[in-house]
């Protein structure tokens, strides 16, 4: 059987080159970075290299990338590091409603410790209106937080025009670039953001590490306490297999990005234009124009994503939902719930992340095996079946 | 994707008795308030026996197969006999179902039992009339 993987947003595979990079620290190489002899050096030297091409790839000072152990750990830091390191000047914080997890629980921890949180709402392509951050911003606001772009709908997030408001009344701004940096140009300084989040396996390099950016001069509170690796910001032995791996994968990212975007934006344009040929009711979630490259996300009508889910994975094809019953907290993603879709359309949300890996066959396979499976769940739909009587859609 | 059993992909590859019955005796459409899903059971009645049952469901692998179950396991009873179809009794013929994927036999059940009240408050308006 054919086996499609579009789900690189979930994580996508390791390069070879990276596999290879990494090998010598996952056996000779085994020294402690920490360690002042002739084992240590190596292992130290090869995360310094590392550190110089993570800040290749967003166009940042070395010294100021601290390794992580994972986009989920960066976005704890930032959040929770910025704020309590600012508690002096206010406890007022602003994310957007449609951030990461990682980000929103974040916040509501610092709420549950007495900051303040006000959400950002968005618009029905999920995207963030700079004015809506203005207008949240107090006295007290120590921080604003909106992610670079969306993972679940692919909508790209104006952040420069963000940061221009944020710089103006002199507040950190941090953008979960997660979704973007090994992606798309991503740069520190065009951004004109404060501190920002990647993470290693979403440009083909491993999983539990990423890397958080923070300039120089704006104070953070580590979580972690302990020796002084990191410059002092987050202790602990480095991964440093997993930390060569992201430097490799980071200054591959660099090289190919053009080619890769190219590859990627094709074939997403291709199921974006012929999926809603193929079938009828369906909705395409995120921006429009101003999405990730490999990014597709739809709303299938009337039917749900995990039966999807399951039909798909059985002829070999991985893809994602943010529907309620494919939550493990069964709840429809709030991304899509923000974004003023219905609960019932939100239930039929479908996800394709293309890779470098991705095929143009691959796109046709999908145009082949999707429509007979939504044909097959609507015919066993009730709401299909009151749409067919009423002739009217769910929205 | 949940580890669903056997039985559970059976039923949600081959669901039995998918669809309407015209001019049915009763109707049942249950809600889910966990994650918003929906099915509706179809019934026709004759000498208080369940002679068909159909179904239609709007939710996740499990609903589906769940719905696909509890129509095989309604079919050819009493009224008495169905409304014995607990969600319980459901997940166990489908031999179990995940923790998080429980909820969807009790849609199932609840459905069905809503058919058979509703054929029997018709009953009772008819005998009224
Ligand atoms: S119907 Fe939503 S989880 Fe089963």
């Amino acid at each position: 059987m054919r086996r499609v993987y579009l789900d690189n947003a979930a994580t996508t595979p390791l390069l070879p080159e990276v596999r290879e990079a990494m090998m010598p620290f996952l056996g000779e190489v085994f020294g402690n970075p920490s360690s002042l002899h002739s084992w240590g050096d190596p292992a130290r030297e090869a995360v310094e290299t590392a550190r110089v091409q993570v800040a290749g790839l967003i166009g940042a000072q070395v010294e100021e990338i601290i390794f992580t152990g994972s986009g989920t750990e960066s976005n704890n830091f930032a959040i929770k590091g910025l704020a309590m390191a600012n508690q002096k000047k206010g406890n007022h914080i602003i994310i957007s409603a449609v951030e990461h997890f990682s980000v929103l629980h974040s916040a509501r921890t610092l709420e549950k410790l007495g900051f303040q949180v006000s959400e950002v709402p968005v618009d029905k392509y999920g995207t963030v209106d700079p004015d809506d951050v203005r207008r949240r911003i107090r006295k007290d606001t120590i921080l604003v937080s909106v992610m670079h772009a969306n993972g679940e709908i692919g909508t790209i997030e104006p952040i420069k025009e963000i940061a221009k408001i944020t710089k103006e009344m002199n507040i950190p701004l941090h953008t979960d670039a997660v979704a973007t940096a090994g992606t798309i140009p991503v740069n520190v300084k065009e951004l004109g953001v404060d501190a920002l989040s990647l993470a290693g396996n979403q440009f083909y390099g491993p999983k539990g590490v990423g890397a958080l950016w923070v300039r120089r001069g704006v104070r953070i509170m580590p979580l972690l306490d302990g020796g002084i690796q990191e410059g002092g910001k987050r202790a602990g032995t480095e991964n440093v297999p997993a930390i060569v791996g992201l430097g490799k994968a980071a200054e591959l990212a660099t090289a190919n990005m053009d080619a890769r975007i190219k590859l990627l934006t094709a074939l997403r344009d291709r199921l974006i234009t012929q999926l809603p040929a193929k079938i009828d009711h369906v909705v395409i979630t995120g921006h429009p124009q101003k999405r990730l490259p490999g990014h597709a996300s739809f709303c299938i009508e009337f039917i749900e994503g995990e039966s999807m889910l399951m039909w798909l994975n059985m002829q070999g094809v991985a893809v994602s939902s943010g529907s309620a019953c494919t939550s493990r907290a069964l709840k429809a993603s709030h991304v899509l719930i923000a974004s003023g879709l219905s609960h019932e359309l939100a239930q039929g949300s479908l996800l394709f992340t293309f890779g470098i890996d991705s095929t143009v066959e691959d796109v046709d396979y999908i145009l082949e095996v999707l429509p007979p499976i939504v044909t097959r769940l609507r015919q066993m739909s009730p709401l299909y079946a009151k749409f067919e009587k009423a002739g009217k859609g769910v929205r | 994707m949940p580890v669903y059993s056997q039985k559970v992909m059976d039923h949600f590859m081959n669901p039995r008795n998918v669809g309407e019955i015209e001019n049915p005796d009763g109707i049942g459409e249950e809600g889910n308030p966990v994650c918003g899903d929906m099915m509706t059971f179809y019934i026709k009645v004759k000498d208080n026996r369940l002679e068909d049952v159909k179904f239609q469901t709007f939710g996740c692998g499990a609903a589906i197969a769940v719905s696909s179950m509890v129509s095989e396991m309604a079919k050819g009873r009493t009224l008495e006999e169905a409304l014995k179809i607990t969600p319980q009794s459901v997940a166990n013929e489908l031999e179990g179902l995940p923790k998080n994927k429980f909820h969807c036999s009790n849609l199932g059940a609840q459905a069905l039992h809503k058919a058979i009240e509703d054929y029997l408050e018709k009953q009772k308006k008819g005998v009224q009339a």
